[in-house]
């Protein structure tokens, strides 16, 4: 009895990565999209984004925080962000900016020039 | 001019399985979902609530809370008979007040968590940091409220 219980409590921790999604807001203009995620406790230096066919993958690692002493109280997560989106094909991806100020990320995705709104003179 | 099909009210099928898979659904939902999940339903349910942690050692306790986006100037905390508040307003972008919105999962407006300290900290001392929208608290404990260590002789 005591060794299936060992092993089951063995099997159920898989040494896996895990992830939460970062809350977004997405944006649409007549430029192109604005997507802003919130990801707090990551830096520059912790962020990769990635394109792949017509998909966008942000990740955000967190600094590593060594706080000295026990735990009162803790309500925060310390996994790391990922999300990925379906991008538009109107999306011009030569052109995709990305910065991170104070633990929210901007992502640019401007349209390309033949897809934008445009107004033709008339001769 | 609009086409919709026609439908013969009497064929539609019963409601109820509907219901009843929609109810299934829901439970499979509850029960694969993370518990961070749950948490970020409460937390739409009650409007913006910023996660905190609490840590204490030796001489400090270290309150660390995640507020991301903000500007330094729209965090207010202040500490009222040993419990310490944080308190502020995320402001939203003016930018996109005209924009299509496809996906809007960000807290604006006001927010405020409290929370009692265990011990007596020196007011005149506690620090605060704002960094990738983190901000860390750090309050020194005060003496009368630090653990002592009493040599005692025993004759």
């Amino acid at each position: 009895m005591k060794a299936t219980l060992e092993k089951e409590t063995t099997n159920n921790h898989p040494v896996r990565e895990e992830y939460v999604a970062p809350s977004v807001n997405i944006f649409e203009t007549k430029e192109g999209y604005v997507m802003q995620a919130e990801m707090p406790g990551v830096g520059k230096d912790g962020l990769e984004i990635t394109l792949e066919g017509n998909e966008i993958t942000i990740t955000g690692r967190r600094i590593p925080e060594i706080v000295a002493g026990e735990a009162l109280f803790r309500e925060r997560d310390n996994s790391d962000f990922r999300r990925v989106f379906e991008l538009d094909p109107a999306i011009d991806t030569a052109k995709i900016s990305a910065k991170i100020e104070q633990g929210v990320l901007t992502v640019t995705l401007p349209k390309s020039e033949r897809v934008k709104p445009r107004k033709i003179t008339v001769d | 001019m609009k086409l919709i099909r026609w439908h013969r009210p009497e064929l539609s099928a019963w409601p109820g399985f509907g219901r009843i898979s929609n109810l299934r659904e829901e439970i499979d939902r509850l029960i694969e979902a993370p518990l961070s999940e749950l948490a970020r339903t409460s937390r739409l349910l009650s409007g913006w609530t910023p996660l905190l942690d609490l840590h204490e050692d030796k001489d400090n306790f270290v309150v660390k809370i995640e507020l991301p986006g903000m500007k330094k100037e729209d965090i207010d905390v202040s500490l009222h008979d040993g419990s310490l508040s944080v308190s502020g307003e995320r402001k939203s972008d003016e930018k996109f007040e005209g924009a299509d919105v496809y996906c809007s999962e960000r807290f604006f407006g006001h927010f405020q968590r409290t929370l009692t300290l265990p011990a007596a900290v020196a007011v005149d001392k506690i620090k605060a940091q704002y960094k990738d929208g983190v901000l860390t608290i750090t309050l020194p404990k005060a003496e009368e409220g630090k653990p002592k260590q009493i040599d005692v002789q025993i004759g």
